[in-house]
C-alpha cells in the first residue's frame, strides 16, 4: 500500500474520483526511464490517505498467480527473470526448481493433466526460455492448459541483439494459444487473467508471456481486474440442439452403433456421462490412444484403443460398425489410418469443441460443436426417454465378444520369460487402481496401450500428439504434486529416460516420488522395429550400449534403483517400490527384439492391420 | 502444384476486423504458412475504429480447403471478425502504379490512348517511360498489364485488394 498525499479539499472528493484521476507514471519506450508523475492532485503534507497498492511488476504477477489459485510452478532462474524470483521469496505458492526448463514445462503439463486446471512454468529469457519449447509444443500437442512465464531483456534492450534475448514470441506462436508481452507493470494482472482463461477454456492450449526484466521491476500503482473481455474469443460450449438431436436419431436407427473416445472426454472429465451414453445404447467403446483412460478398460463395452498400435479386436470391429460416434477425437492419421479409408460407408457424428476439427481429416454426417460434458448429458437425457431397447447380447455385442475371444488366441506372446507384456500385467495386477500412469514415448509406450489396463478413468496420460522422448518422468512428478496420495509411475524406455532422468533430483529432492518402471531393451526400440521392418535390418543410431546404468544413476540421486532380470524380482521390486514412497528406478531388462504387434503401417488403412500372430 | 494449376484456382477475398496491435499481421501470415495456404494478396487498414484494422487477404484456394482456412483465421485470438466476402455482391478494387517503357512519342501516345480507354491516369511522364495509376478489379489491371505487356514493363506495384460487402 502507497501512502499518497493531498491537499484538503481534494480528498473531500469521493474515493473513486480521485481513483480516477491519478495518472500512472508514464514509461518511455525509447529512453526506458520513468518520466515523472504529473499530476496536480499530488503534492503537498496535509492528510495521509491509504489509496491503490503500489507494487512491482514481479510483486503483480505473484499476487495475480494467488489469485488464480495456483499453488506450485516449476521452474529455473536466471538474468532476466532475477526479479520474478526475488518476489518468489515471498508468495504463497511453492516453487520446485527444475534441472533443465524443458522438464519444468513437462512438470507443470503433468500437473494440468491431473489437476484439470493450468500448470505453470518459469525460465529466463533466451536459453531459458528456448529450453521451455520443446515441452510448450508438447502441450499444444495435446490440448493441455499451461502457463509458460519467460523473462525478457528490458523494454529498451529489445531488437538490440541483447546478451540472452530471443524473441520467444516468434518463437513460441506456431506451439501457443496465445502468447503476450506485457509492456508495463499494470498490464500485469490483465494479461496473467486473460492468459488462465485462453489456456484453460474451449479447447485447452498454452499461453507464454513473456515480461521484459525492466516491467518486472517497474514499481507503480497496480489494480487487479475482476473482469476480463477478450473480444476476438468466443468458445462455444453448449451445443446446437438441433444437432444432438439429429444425433440421437441416428444412433437409434442404427444397428452397429461404436463410440471412439478421444482425448477431448479426458480434457472434458466427461467420464461418467460417456459411461452413461455406452450403456444406454449399448455400444461398444473404443477410444484413440490420447483418449486411453477415458472409459474403464475393464468394462464389459471397452474394447480399447484402436490405430497404428491399437487393439486387434479394436480396429477390426470398428470397421464393421454402421454408425460411429467420434467424441472429443480428431481423427489423428495415428488413430484412422488413411483418411479416405476410415468410415467409408458409415455414418459419422462428430462432437468436439473446436469447430476447425470438423471436417479437418475426415468430413462427417453430422457435427456436434460444443463441449463434450454439455453435450453427452444432453444426449443420454434424450435417449433417456424411453427410445432405446437394446439388450447385452445382440448380435452387435456378441460379435464383439467373438473378436475379442479370436484375437486372445490368435496373437502369441513374444517368447521370453520376461517380456513388456507381462512386465506390464504384473504392473496392473500389484498397482492400486487409482494409481496415476504416465509413460514415455516408443515400444514402451505402444506396449503399455495395449498390455496395462486402465481402470479408474482419468489416470492416464503420455504425450501423444508430439510423441516427446523425456516426457512421461517429469510428467509424473508434476502429476505426483497435483495428487500426492496415489503411486504415480512413469513406464519408461532407456532411451527416453536419459532424455530428463535429472529430473530424479527434483522427485528426491522436492519428496514427489514417482516410480520409474523401465522397459530396457537397451534399444531406441521402435525405430530399431522399424529398421527391422522396413529397412531391411540396417541398424543404425540405436543401440544404447548399456550406458548408463540405471540402478547407479537412480543412486547417485539418492533414489532406489533395482536391477529386475526375472518375474520374481520384477514382483519384488515393485511391491517395494509401493511400499517405500521412495523415488524408485525399477530396470527391467528385456528382450531387444521384441516388436510391437499390431501394427498398420504409415500410409495404410486399418483393414491392412498386420497382427504379427 | 504448378502455376497454372494454381491460377486455374478460384479466388476469394476475405475480409477481417483484426487487433490493431503489434504482431497481428505476423499471426495471420504465419497461419497460412503454417498450414500451406498461399496469399495471393493482403491489405491492412485502420478502420473506422481505432483500436481495429481492417485485413483483406486474397487466396487462390479449392473451395473444400476455404472452410478449414476460414475456421483456423477464426480461431487467431486477435482476429475479431471473418468472412469470406461474395464476390458478386462485394465492391473491390486494387491500385496498379506501371512504369512502362516509351521510346518515342508513337509509342507515349499509344500507351496514353489505351490508358484513357481503362480510366486509367497518367502520373509521369519521361523521356524514356510512362508512369501509370490503373484502379479496379484485379481482372481489370490485369487485362491493362496484359495489352501494355508489349512494350516492356520497366516496374509494376500492385497494392493488393481492398474490399467492403454492398449495402448495410
Ligand atoms: C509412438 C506413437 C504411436 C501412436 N499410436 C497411436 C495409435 O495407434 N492410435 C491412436 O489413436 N493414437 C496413437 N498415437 C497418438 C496420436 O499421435 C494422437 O495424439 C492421438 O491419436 C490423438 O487423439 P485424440 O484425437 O483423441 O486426442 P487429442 O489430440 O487430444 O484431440 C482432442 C480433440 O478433442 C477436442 N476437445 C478438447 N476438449 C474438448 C471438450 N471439452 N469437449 C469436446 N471436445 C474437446 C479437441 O478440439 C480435439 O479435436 C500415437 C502416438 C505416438 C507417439
Ligand atoms: C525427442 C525425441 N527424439 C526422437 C524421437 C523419435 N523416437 C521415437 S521412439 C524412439 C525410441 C525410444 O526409445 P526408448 O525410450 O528406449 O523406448 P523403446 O522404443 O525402446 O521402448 C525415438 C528415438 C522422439 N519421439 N522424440
Ligand atoms: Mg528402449
Amino acid at each position: 500500500m502507497s501512502t499518497l498525499t493531498f491537499t484538503k479539499h481534494i480528498w473531500k472528493k469521493s474515493f473513486l474520483q480521485i481513483h480516477s484521476s491519478l495518472k500512472r507514471p508514464k514509461l518511455n519506450y525509447h529512453t526506458n526511464e520513468c518520466q515523472s508523475i504529473d499530476n496536480e492532485y499530488i503534492y503537498e503534507v496535509s492528510m495521509n490517505i491509504r489509496t491503490m497498492s503500489e507494487m512491482s511488476g514481479s510483486k503483480a504477477l505473484m499476487q495475480s498467480l494467488e489469485k488464480e489459485g495456483v499453488e506450485i510452478v516449476f521452474g529455473l532462474p536466471g538474468g532476466a527473470n532475477l526479479p520474478i524470483y526475488d518476489a518468489l521469496v515471498d508468495a504463497k505458492f511453492r516453487h520446485v526448481l527444475v534441472r533443465h526448463e524443458q522438464s519444468a514445462a513437462h512438470m507443470a503439463d503433468g500437473y494440468a493433466r491431473i489437476k484439470r486446471k493450468a500448470g505453470v512454468c518459469l525460465a529466463t529469457s533466451g536459453p531459458g526460455a528456448t529450453n521451455l519449447i520443446t515441452g510448450i509444443a508438447t502441450a499444444y500437442a495435446d490440448s493441455s492448459p499451461l502457463i509458460a512465464i519467460t523473462g525478457q531483456v528490458p523494454l529498451n534492450m529489445i531488437g538490440k541483439d541483447a546478451f540472452q534475448e530471443t524473441d520467444i514470441i516468434g518463437v513460441a506462436n506456431p506451439c501457443t494459444k496465445y502468447a503476450f508481452q506485457p509492456r508495463l507493470a499494470t498490464e500485469i494482472p490483465e494479461v496473467i487473467k486473460k492468459s488462465f482463461y485462453i489456456a484453460e477454456s474451449g479447447r485447452p492450449g498454452p499461453v507464454l508471456v513473456d515480461i521484459p526484466k525492466d516491467v518486472q521491476q517497474e514499481v507503480t500503482d497496480i489494480q487487479f481486474p475482476d473482469l476480463i473481455k477478450v473480444r476476438g474469443y468466443k468458445p462455444i460450449v453448449d451445443p446446437d440442439l438441433s444437432n444432438v438431436g439429429k444425433a440421437v436419431e441416428l444412433i437409434i436407427s442404427s444397428q452397429r452403433p461404436i463410440i471412439m473416445a478421444g482425448g477431448g472426454v479426458i480434457l472434458s472429465g466427461a467420464f461418467s456421462e460417456l459411461q452413461a451414453l455406452a450403456e444406454l445404447i449399448m455400444a461398444p467403446v473404443v477410444t484413440t490412444f490420447k483418449g486411453k483412460g477415458a472409459f474403464p478398460e475393464n468394462h464389459p463395452l471397452a474394447m480399447g484403443p484402436i490405430g497404428m498400435h491399437g487393439h486387434a479386436e479394436a480396429n477390426r470391429i470398428i470397421l464393421e460398425a454402421d454408425c460411429i460416434l467420434a467424441v472429443g477425437a480428431r481423427f489423428s492419421d495415428r488413430s484412422v489410418g488413411r483418411f479416405d479409408e476410415f468410415g467409408k460407408g458409415m455414418n459419422i457424428i462428430h462432437l468436439d469443441i473446436d469447430p476447425a476439427e470438423i471436417g479437418k481429416n475426415k468430413s462427417v454426417d453430422i457435427a456436434i460443436v460444443g463441449d463434450v460434458k454439455s453435450a453427452l448429458r444432453t444426449m443420454v437425457k434424450m435417449l433417456s426417454k424411453g427410445r432405446t431397447n437394446r439388450s447385452s447380447d445382440s448380435p452387435w455385442l456378441q460379435r464383439r465378444k467373438e473378436l475379442i475371444d479370436y484375437f486372445s488366441q490368435n496373437i502369441k506372446d513374444y517368447p521370453r520369460e520376461l517380456t513388456a507384456r507381462k512386465a506390464l500385467k504384473k504392473l496392473r495386477e500389484l498397482l492400486p487402481v487409482d494409481s496415476i500412469v504416465t509413460t514415455e514415448v516408443g515400444q514402451c509406450q505402444m506396449w503399455t496401450s495395449l498390455h496395462f489396463d486402465v481402470i479408474s478413468p482419468g489416470t492416464f496420460f503420455s504425450s501423444t500428439g508430439l510423441g516427446t522422448m523425456g516426457f512421461g518422468f517429469p510428467a509424473s512428478i508434476g502429476a505426483k504434486a497435483a495428487r500426492p496420495n496415489v503411486p504415480v509411475v512413469d513406464i519408461a524406455g532407456d532411451g527416453s529416460f536419459n532424455m530428463t532422468e535429472n529430473s530424479l533430483a527434483v522427485s528426491v529432492l522436492e519428496n514427489l516420488p514417482v516410480i520409474v518402471f523401465l522397459l530396457n531393451n537397451d534399444m531406441l526400440g521402435m525405430v530399431a522395429q522399424w529398421q527391422r521392418t522396413f529397412y531391411d535390418r540396417r541398424y543404425m543410431g540405436v543401440h544404447q550400449k548399456r550406458c548408463p546404468d540405471y540402478v547407479k544413476i537412480a543412486e547417485a540421486y539418492g533414489a532406489n534403483g533395482f536391477k529386475v532380470q526375472s518375474m520374481d524380482e520384477l514382483d519384488k521390486a515393485i511391491k517395494s517400490a509401493l511400499r517405500t514412497e521412495v523415488a524408485t528406478v525399477i530396470d527391467i531388462t528385456i528382450d531387444p527384439e521384441e516388436d510391437v504387434y499390431p501394427f498398420v503401417a504409415p500410409g495404410t488403412g486399418l483393414k491392412d492391420m498386420i497382427t504379427g500372430a | 502444384m504448378s502455376s497454372k494449376e494454381y491460377r486455374n484456382k478460384p479466388l476469394y477475398i476475405i475480409s477481417s476486423l483484426v487487433e490493431n496491435k503489434p504482431g497481428v499481421l505476423f499471426r495471420i501470415t504465419n497461419l497460412f504458412r503454417a498450414r500451406n495456404f498461399n496469399i495471393e494478396s493482403i491489405t491492412v487498414g485502420i478502420t473506422e475504429k481505432p483500436d481495429l484494422s481492417r485485413m483483406t487477404i486474397t487466396t487462390r484456394i479449392d473451395e473444400s480447403i476455404l472452410d478449414q482456412l476460414v475456421k483456423q483465421l477464426r480461431k487467431l485470438i486477435d482476429i475479431v471478425e471473418v468472412e469470406v466476402l461474395d464476390v458478386n455482391n462485394t465492391v473491390y478494387r486494387e491500385l496498379a502504379l506501371i512504369k512502362i517503357r516509351a521510346k518515342d512519342f508513337t509509342n507515349r501516345n499509344e500507351i496514353i490512348n489505351f490508358a484513357n480507354v481503362f480510366r486509367a491516369n497518367i502520373l509521369d511522364i519521361g523521356k524514356e517511360s510512362v508512369t501509370v495509376e490503373v484502379i479496379g478489379t484485379p481482372d481489370k489491371i490485369d487485362a491493362f498489364k496484359n495489352l501494355i505487356i508489349q512494350y516492356d514493363i520497366v516496374e509494376m506495384a500492385r497494392t493488393g485488394v481492398s474490399a467492403l460487402q454492398r449495402g448495410e
